[in-house]
């Protein structure tokens, strides 16, 4: 097997190549995606996790009709470029500007750390880590996410529309939540702080 | 036999519906009424105390004895042998919202009991011996329902237990959990650990009747397997459910030196003598509440068979049996 290259992974971020764009017109200059349009962060997400993100665009499992032809335009080995090169760049660190406080974040902020068991609900960083920083390399980091993005995943494992989290976990997770639960928790996620006071 | 029961069971002679299991429903509905009168008055009427959300416990004076009905007591601890086989209620009990945590001295007893009991490793680090949290087998910071919660077990103490065959307090049986499930020691029963413990329980038990089993104390037991436990079968419900977040060694996943998932056996893990460690508490806890968030989906043979699985690893020995050696 080949080894990753991350300067060709970075010039494909840069740059695109042939029949395929830029990664970074859409998930921005380092990765960080972009909060508005709701492109998601893909900077120092596990590698193993973007490259199987790659391939289930690619292969079907995962529908979305910006990406699918992207991925697809790419081969095997740039997809792991690609993947290592993102992986290799610096995750989301809150970076100083304060939430408002709300009930709403203060829900979110109670699901991401408690769950609602209830319901059986885990805390989302029962298994996304502390902080939602990620467990490599299964679990992808969700703090810093664009919250038009972090809903629109949970409604896709709800409507099962995205299939191919391991062992259905995502999707027992969201089966199990309110439309009111997903927009608390996207909000939350997107600049998460560990008191209610969004610091 | 002069009771309603028997003319149902005669009448259901008469008729070709009759089979035999009606006769281990009849026998099951007998002892049950039997325990309803034994069931001391003092019960009932605290099962009824304003405080406590029950269903309407058992009327004693249940005249109508339908199959539909079925044969109840309350249990207490330890059971009674002769109402073995009798069906049991189980008082309900949700404990009080974190949000509504006293501010005051208490509270921050209360508080540090919580720290500790999730955060284990840090608030309580001279009492422990292995990587785990009390929370880790005790879900949602020992609330949770079927993961043998804080406010269940803390009424149902004291309490006579065959682990060690003499009346326990509360306080021993926590510190149980340390020397076993933590493989530690116990902090002193007047440390400002335990009695953070102790407040803590108290707090999410309050308003329980005391004395009674609340509907999800403990792991829910499971029926004996049909098939033998297996480890092989249980290599496969691992590798299938479990590897993923615990690692395919069973060690665990960490992140910067704390473990997210914790480890199944070995020198980080529970010991030999941790109640993790007998088959059936492991098949019970891992049915009800694992893989995380999935709980009750495993059949109850796969639970058996990735239970014996885990514990046939190494793991730190019975601290009993090494200072017998
Ligand atoms: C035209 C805009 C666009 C471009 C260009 C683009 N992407 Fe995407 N990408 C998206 C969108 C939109 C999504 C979210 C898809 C969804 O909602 O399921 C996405 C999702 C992803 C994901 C999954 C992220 C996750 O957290 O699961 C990966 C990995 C990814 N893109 C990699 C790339 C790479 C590598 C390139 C460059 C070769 C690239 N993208 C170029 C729009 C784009
Ligand atoms: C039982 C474990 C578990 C819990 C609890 C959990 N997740 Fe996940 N989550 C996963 C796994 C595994 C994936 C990766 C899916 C894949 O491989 O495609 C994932 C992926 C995601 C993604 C996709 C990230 C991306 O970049 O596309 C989002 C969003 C997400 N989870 C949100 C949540 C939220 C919000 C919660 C809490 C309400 C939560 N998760 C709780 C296991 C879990
Ligand atoms: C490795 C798993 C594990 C860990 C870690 C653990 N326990 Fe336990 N605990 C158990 C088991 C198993 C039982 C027995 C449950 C049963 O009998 O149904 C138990 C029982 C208890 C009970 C009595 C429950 C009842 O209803 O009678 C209390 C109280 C308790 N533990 C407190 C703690 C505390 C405090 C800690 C941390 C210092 C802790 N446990 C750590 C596994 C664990
Ligand atoms: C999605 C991740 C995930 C999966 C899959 C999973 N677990 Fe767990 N498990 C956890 C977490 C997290 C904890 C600790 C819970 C807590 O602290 O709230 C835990 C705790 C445990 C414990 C008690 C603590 C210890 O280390 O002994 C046992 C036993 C256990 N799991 C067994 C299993 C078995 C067996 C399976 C497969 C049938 C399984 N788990 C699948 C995440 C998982």
């Amino acid at each position: 097997m080949v080894h990753a290259d991350r300067l060709a992974g970075a010039a494909l971020a840069q740059k695109g190549s042939k029949g395929v764009p830029a990664c970074m017109a859409c998930h921005g200059a380092n990765g960080e995606g972009q909060t508005a349009s709701g492109f998601p962060r893909l900077a120092g997400q596990p590698e193993a996790y973007l490259l199987k993100q790659l391939q289930a665009f690619a292969g079907g499992q995962r529908k979305n009709s910006q990406m699918a032809p992207i991925a697809s335009a790419l081969d095997a080995q740039q997809m792991r470029d690609a993947a290592d090169y993102y992986a290799s760049l610096p995750g989301w660190r809150p970076q100083g500007q304060t939430r408002a406080p709300s009930p709403q974040y203060a829900l979110g902020l109670r699901l991401a750390t408690s769950g609602n068991w209830s319901k059986d609900v885990p805390a989302c960083f029962a298994c996304h880590g502390p902080g939602g920083a990620g467990v490599a390399p299964h679990f992808p980091a969700l703090a810093g996410q664009p919250s038009v993005y972090t809903r629109s995943q949970m409604k896709a494992w709800q409507t099962a529309t995205r299939t191919n989290d391991p062992q259905g976990l995502m999707q027992s997770v969201a089966e199990k939540m309110t439309d009111a639960e997903f927009d608390a928790v996207s909000l939350y996620l997107e600049h998460p702080s560990l008191d209610e006071k969004g610091k | 036999m002069s009771h309603p029961l028997k003319h149902w069971f005669e009448s259901q002679k008469q008729t070709r519906k009759f089979h035999p299991a009606w006769i281990a429903l009849a026998v099951s509905a007998t002892l049950g009424v039997a325990g309803i009168i034994w069931v001391p008055a003092e019960l009932v009427s605290r099962a009824e105390a304003p405080t406590a959300h029950p269903p309407p416990p058992p009327a004693a004076d249940n005249k109508e004895m339908h199959p539909a009905d079925m044969p109840t007591v309350i249990e207490q601890t330890p059971g009674p042998a002769r109402l073995r086989g009798a069906k049991t209620i189980r008082v309900d009990f949700s404990p009080p919202a974190d949000a509504a945590m006293p501010t005051d001295e208490f509270g921050e007893a209360v508080r540090l009991g919580k720290n500790i009991f999730t955060d284990t490793q840090t608030y309580a680090r001279g009492y422990v011996g292995n990587k785990l949290n009390c929370v880790n087998c005790h879900l949602d910071a020992g609330r949770k329902r079927d993961s043998a919660p804080l406010w269940a077990a803390y009424v149902m103490f004291p309490a006579y237990r065959d682990k060690n065959k003499h009346v326990n307090s509360y306080e021993e049986r926590l510190a149980g959990c340390f020397r076993f499930s933590m493989n530690g020691k116990a902090p002193a029963p007047d440390s400002k650990e335990m009695i953070a413990l102790i407040s803590y329980s108290y707090w999410l038990a309050k308003g329980a009747p005391t004395g009674i089993a609340l509907k999800g104390r403990g792991y829910p037991k499971l029926a004996d397997p049909q098939q033998p436990p297996d480890e092989g079968r249980g290599k496969l419900v691992f590798e299938a459910n479990c590897a993923l977040c615990h690692g395919a060694d069973g060690q665990g996943t960490q992140v910067s030196g704390r473990y997210v998932f914790p480890p199944l056996w070995g020198q980080n893990s529970f010991n030999g003598g941790a109640g993790m460690s007998q088959i059936k508490n492991a098949a019970a806890f891992i049915h009800a509440n694992m893989p995380l968030g999935k709980g009750n989906t495993l059949s109850e043979q796969q639970a058996w068979d990735v239970a014996k699985y885990m514990n046939s690893h190494a793991r730190p020995p019975d601290p009993r049996l090494a200072k017998s050696s």
